[in-house]
């Protein structure tokens, strides 16, 4: 299976560890990731918080790169960029008069051919699940994670168009077929603050604080995540007294799957989470 | 002249925001309602009631994580969320100086990042940040050790067709 991929700009830099396990495990499943050429960044909150055009057109320009490509899928692992995608291929579809101005701006027009897929759901439906658990040779026992999907993967669920959005299962069913322990909580899909861990970090340690105590009042010795900014803020604000390891959940099916990295990525992480899975005999 | 409400109304694009009947969901469930200076329902009434000066002034729109909580819930499908996108649109058009001056000096240094390169370098955007803010000693240990574990490269590919990323960025100036 050939898809195209669409890093993001953290997948370069603080989310290293989640392009190279989303890649590893990628390969491991026989999906061929072609990274878009010559991509752009998606713009993030910060064009959508000041000029919506700006907001459609950044992402706009890696879609018509896409479909020019004749790709028809791309795996956009970040939640911030996949929910970018999402919402201009929402307004191109719906508004006809920006539609023509973004075609004017870009210089080619987007036919709506390409598909934004999240590697949790390419994993969990393309894949398959059954096809994940035969892949699975060590079993993740002893971990209880809680999934933490935050925001931008499932809403607004018009646009984003992912299962269950106030109570998603698709993470929570990867990490059992792992073999893990997986606990049930209410705060899947909370926010952990997002972009405002830099302007405003003390509105982020009680979001990210308030988390982490429920992953351990759920009975969780950990938290995974599939966002980048989502591990930033967790893995960076918890207080010491409430932290977790954090992973993204591709380092967990790497793990089981034995693929080779986890060991090296999980020395990236601030919060080490060694301890804990050398404890388990896991590392 | 156009009243507020239709200001707003107009620029959503989506069902009118005077359909909101206050059940308060959207506030019951934001997550930054708590240090807001006025709850998301209270913002629509205020726009209702044609109080211009103190939306576009207040804390609450750039403390909007743009969770999208509030749209997901609204019984009535007000979109808050987009509605908090161009309160904040409107007080720049406007120059109204963001209550929460940070906030707004991210988004311009993460733009100037996408501008300058196509692709935000995570280290150079964040000392531009500092250098807007003059923040410069917040999370200084935490940056040097991810700089330490290679997270923080200064060098990283940025967008070969640069200009066409800056075309971008003049035909939707606004």
């Amino acid at each position: 299976m050939k898809v195209s991929y669409y890093p993001g700009c953290s997948l370069h830099g603080t989310a290293k560890e989640y392009d190279q396990s989303v890649k590893a495990v990628s390969s491991a499943l026989g999906i061929d990731l072609a990274e878009v050429e010559d991509w752009s960044c998606c713009g993030a909150t910060s064009a959508h918080s000041t000029n919506f055009k700006l907001s459609v057109a950044l992402p706009a320009r890696n879609l018509v790169l896409i479909e020019s490509a004749g790709d028809k899928e791309v795996m956009v692992p970040c939640a911030a960029c996949f929910n970018r995608f999402k919402s201009a291929q929402h307004h191109l579809a719906h508004d006809d008069r920006l539609k023509a101005e973004m075609d004017g701006i870009i210089g080619r027009p987007y036919q709506g051919t390409v598909t934004v897929k999240h590697p949790i759901g390419l994993f969990h439906d393309d894949v398959g699940m059954d096809t994940i658990a035969q892949k699975v040779v060590k079993r993740l026992t002893g971990l209880k994670p809680v999934s933490y999907y935050g925001c931008l993967l499932v809403r607004p669920p018009e646009v984003c168009q992912f299962e269950n959005y106030e109570n998603p299962c698709m993470l929570d069913e990867i990490l059992g077929a792992l073999g893990a322990e997986v606990k049930q909580w209410s705060f899947k899909t909370d926010c952990c603050g997002g972009s405002l861990t830099i302007s405003r970090t003390d509105v982020v340690r009680n979001l990210v604080d308030r988390l982490m105590t429920m992953a351990r009042e759920a009975g969780a010795n950990c938290v995974v995540t599939a966002c980048p900014v989502c591990m930033a803020n967790l893995d960076t604000r918890a207080g010491e007294n409430v932290k977790l390891p954090v992973f993204y959940f591709t380092e967990l099916m790497a793990l089981a799957m034995g693929v080779p990295g986890p060991a090296d990525w999980f020395k990236l992480h601030m919060v080490d989470p060694t301890p804990l899975m050398s404890g388990l005999g896991l590392i | 002249m156009k009243t507020f409400l239709e200001e707003v109304n107009e620029k959503i694009k989506g069902v009118p925001i005077q359909r909101c009947y206050h059940c308060r969901k959207c506030t019951a469930g934001c997550p930054l309602a708590s240090v807001m200076e006025y709850n998301p329902n209270r913002i629509i009434k205020m726009i209702q009631m044609g109080m211009k000066k103190e939306v576009l002034n207040s804390s609450t729109i750039w403390l909007c994580a743009s969770c999208e909580t509030c749209i997901t819930r609204c019984p009535n499908e007000v979109d808050i969320a987009r509605m908090m996108d161009i309160l904040r649109e409107m007080a720049i058009k406007e120059g109204v100086p963001a209550k929460e001056k940070n906030v707004i000096l991210f988004h311009e240094a993460f733009l100037w990042g996408i501008k300058l390169r196509g692709r935000i370098n995570e280290p150079l955007m964040m000392v531009n940040y500092k250098l807007r803010s003059g923040d410069f000693f917040s999370d200084m240990s935490m940056g040097i050790e991810m700089f330490l574990k290679g997270k923080l490269p200064l060098i990283s590919p940025k967008t070969k067709n640069l200009r066409a990323v800056k075309d971008i960025f003049e035909k939707t100036r606004q």
